[in-house]
């Protein structure tokens, strides 16, 4: 099944056209797409995972648009979060882990050699499943990234800033010096988003943001995440379908595929489309059955 | 509301039996004695060997027998008749053992960091019984080892060559440079803790939360930054713990030091030359003493055993500092 017929559609959510030196590279790293108004900012090809022996997701092949939410969607086990993970060379720290295909972030490729995972990552942040602040104070939690890449100077601005972006600022200014895990739940996870901003990447991955938290709380996280579209790039992974068709311009719908043979259960993309065409006219029958809760 | 009372199975009212009313207090009991076991045991230590050096505390005043640096014993047994001054082995133990940590600790958390963040799965578990083996060797062995070789073909030729350097200028760095030394016992020392201090940084660097290192990672941190910035911090009470426990034991050691420090009544100002350490000369020299002679030992005991407490209590205020200002950080 070819997947690329689906990729790189016009989103038509109304955000501005954007980054148009990557619009050559989408077009070269896309071939046969229709023109998207959204530049090509990620481009996955043939990515497979491998955890030893086992597949853990195989060929994928997609295109994330600049300045968009790309939501990531499918059944436990079907390799989403792992295909999240090659996207920022997580899985890199994984023993065992070997990642084959190209990923391809403003038109070069994150695995060809010689590129230092450190500096994709410095570029491409990553907000995770449990909110995870370091025992430190809030102002440090948001300066630690800042100060690994030797920053000394305007600390205080910087840390503001990322906190008013992570919408933050207003409930926690009067108690910067107080430790980060004193937060509730929906602020921390705030507090990792503003972590991940302080060092200005351009595209931020989330591994089910929401999983741990409220629904105010989720909803609060939701309402950041569209409104930070505006500047990044937003890959987000959801066991929480109304959550992708709430947020996301792009939804991609991961499936397992049994072989029965072998005995391996392997993650693969099923589709990838606007989520409105996802969740009202998906043009692969395992996708409605999963969306409508026949499956999964 | 109205929910049906069922019987308990076996058809007993609400009572129970009485055994097993019973069951808990007794248990109670037991716990409580077994605890407070120790407590009576170390008072009695305590006691007993105070009550026993108290006439060489008396004669020589405990300020006195701590600063003191001459040490010459009597014959009597039923009074005091020699001076006690237990500085020259005070300091010695303090030296070598501290001189032990400064080499154990940092070689220790190095170790750990590489079994636990870097060495492949098949280099990984040799090197963990590598260490664990280290522990269990017994000190009479590292006691031989070093007498017989290393203090021969290491320790006195480093020595030497430090010595040598315009470092051996400063008195405590100057040569000669002797083969039963400060130097060999603090090198035998930092061999035998370092197991001990290993395996609990090993333990504590393995509570680092995943979440906290990939949320490092995930910002573009390097493995040594993440080493440096998170496991380590995170793991500071457990790295201070272990280092008391190295110290403690250090403080302790026995054999290797009485085989290796030289066991000389003169305090030397140079760590290349012999000294003597507080087990050293207990173990050396009560075979052959005179009651008096055993008092004073004792007093020393009392005091290496004061010693060893006041290291405990440094530590925990320590962690306990550092903790309160963290706050909320992961305690061991």
């Amino acid at each position: 099944m070819d997947h690329r017929t689906a990729m790189a559609r016009d989103l038509d959510h109304g955000q501005p056209p954007d980054g148009a030196p990557d619009e050559q590279a989408a077009q070269q790293h896309a071939p046969g797409t229709e023109p998207a108004h959204h530049a090509v900012h990620i481009s996955i090809d043939q990515v497979s995972v491998r955890y030893g022996a086992f597949t853990a997701v195989r060929d994928v092949c997609f295109d994330v648009p600049r300045n968009a939410i790309t939501a990531l969607i499918g059944p436990s086990g079907c390799g989403k979060s792992t295909l999240l993970r090659t996207i920022n060379r997580m899985n890199d720290l994984v023993p065992g882990a070997t990642t084959t295909g190209a990923v391809t972030y403003n038109g070069e490729d994150i695995y060809a050699e010689g590129v230092d995972p450190v500096e994709v990552r410095r570029r491409i942040g990553m907000v995770f499943q449990k909110p995870n602040p370091f025992p430190k104070s809030i102002y440090d939690n948001v300066a630690f990234g800042p100060r690994l890449n030797g920053r000394k100077r305007d600390l205080d601005d910087l840390v503001e800033h990322s906190l008013r972006r992570a919408a933050l600022w207003d409930e926690v200014k009067d108690k910067l010096a107080q430790s980060g895990l004193s937060l509730s739940g929906g602020q921390q996870q705030r507090l990792c988003i503003a972590r991940a901003i302080a060092v200005d990447p351009d595209v931020i991955l989330m591994d089910e943001p929401c999983s741990a938290l409220d629904p105010i709380a989720t909803l609060r996280i939701e309402e950041l995440m569209k409104d930070m579209a505006s500047e990044y790039t937003i890959v987000i992974v959801t066991h929480n379908m109304q959550q992708a068709a709430r947020v996301s311009d792009l939804t991609a719908f991961f499936t397992v595929d049994m072989d029965n043979e072998r005995q391996e259960r392997t993650g693969v993309l099923v589709e990838i489309d606007d989520t409105d065409t996802i969740f009202t006219n998906a043009s692969d029958p395992r996708t409605e059955a999963y969306i409508t809760g026949r499956f999964g | 509301m109205s929910t049906p009372t069922t019987q308990a199975p076996g058809g007993r009212g609400l009572q129970g039996s009485v055994r097993q009313r019973r069951a808990d207090p007794l248990f109670r009991v037991v716990l409580a004695v077994a605890a407070s076991s120790v407590l009576l045991l170390l008072a009695a230590m305590i006691i007993r060997t105070s009550i026993e050096a108290w006439p060489v505390f008396a004669k020589e005043g405990i300020w006195g027998f701590l600063t003191g640096t001459e040490w010459s014993v009597g014959t009597s047994r039923s009074e005091v008749t020699g001076s006690y001054g237990a500085w020259p082995f005070i300091y010695g133990t303090l030296l070598i053992s501290l001189i032990a940590i400064v080499f154990a600790v940092p070689l220790s958390i190095g170790i750990a960091l590489f079994t636990n963040e870097l060495a492949p799965n098949w280099i990984r578990r040799p090197l963990t019984s590598a260490v664990d083996t280290l522990a269990m060797v017994p000190s009479i062995v590292y006691a031989f080892v070093g007498m017989y070789f290393f203090r021969i073909e290491v320790w006195a030729p480093v020595g030497q060559r430090i010595a040598d350097t315009p470092l051996g200028e400063v008195p405590f760095f100057s040569g000669p440079v002797l083969l039963s030394s400060y130097w060999s016992a603090a090198n035998i020392l930092a061999i035998m803790i370092l197991p001990i201090i290993t395996a609990i940084c090993r333990d504590v660097f393995a509570q680092v939360p995943a979440d906290e290192k990939n949320a490092a990672y995930a910002m573009g941190a390097t493995r040594w930054e993440v080493m440096s910035k998170i496991i380590v911090p995170h793991s500071f009470s457990g790295i201070v713990g272990g280092t008391m426990l190295g110290l403690g034991r250090a403080l302790g050691e026995t054999l290797a030091v009485a085989v290796l420090i030289g066991s000389t009544r003169d305090m030397t100002s140079s760590v290349f030359q012999p000294g003597d350490a507080m087990t050293a000369l207990i173990a050396n020299t009560f075979q052959d003493a005179h009651p008096e002679a055993i008092w004073a030992l004792l007093a020393i005991g009392v005091t290496l055993f004061f010693i060893t407490m006041a290291v405990n209590i440094v530590a925990r205020l320590i962690v306990a500092r550092v903790n309160l200002r963290v706050g909320g950080g992961a305690t061991v």
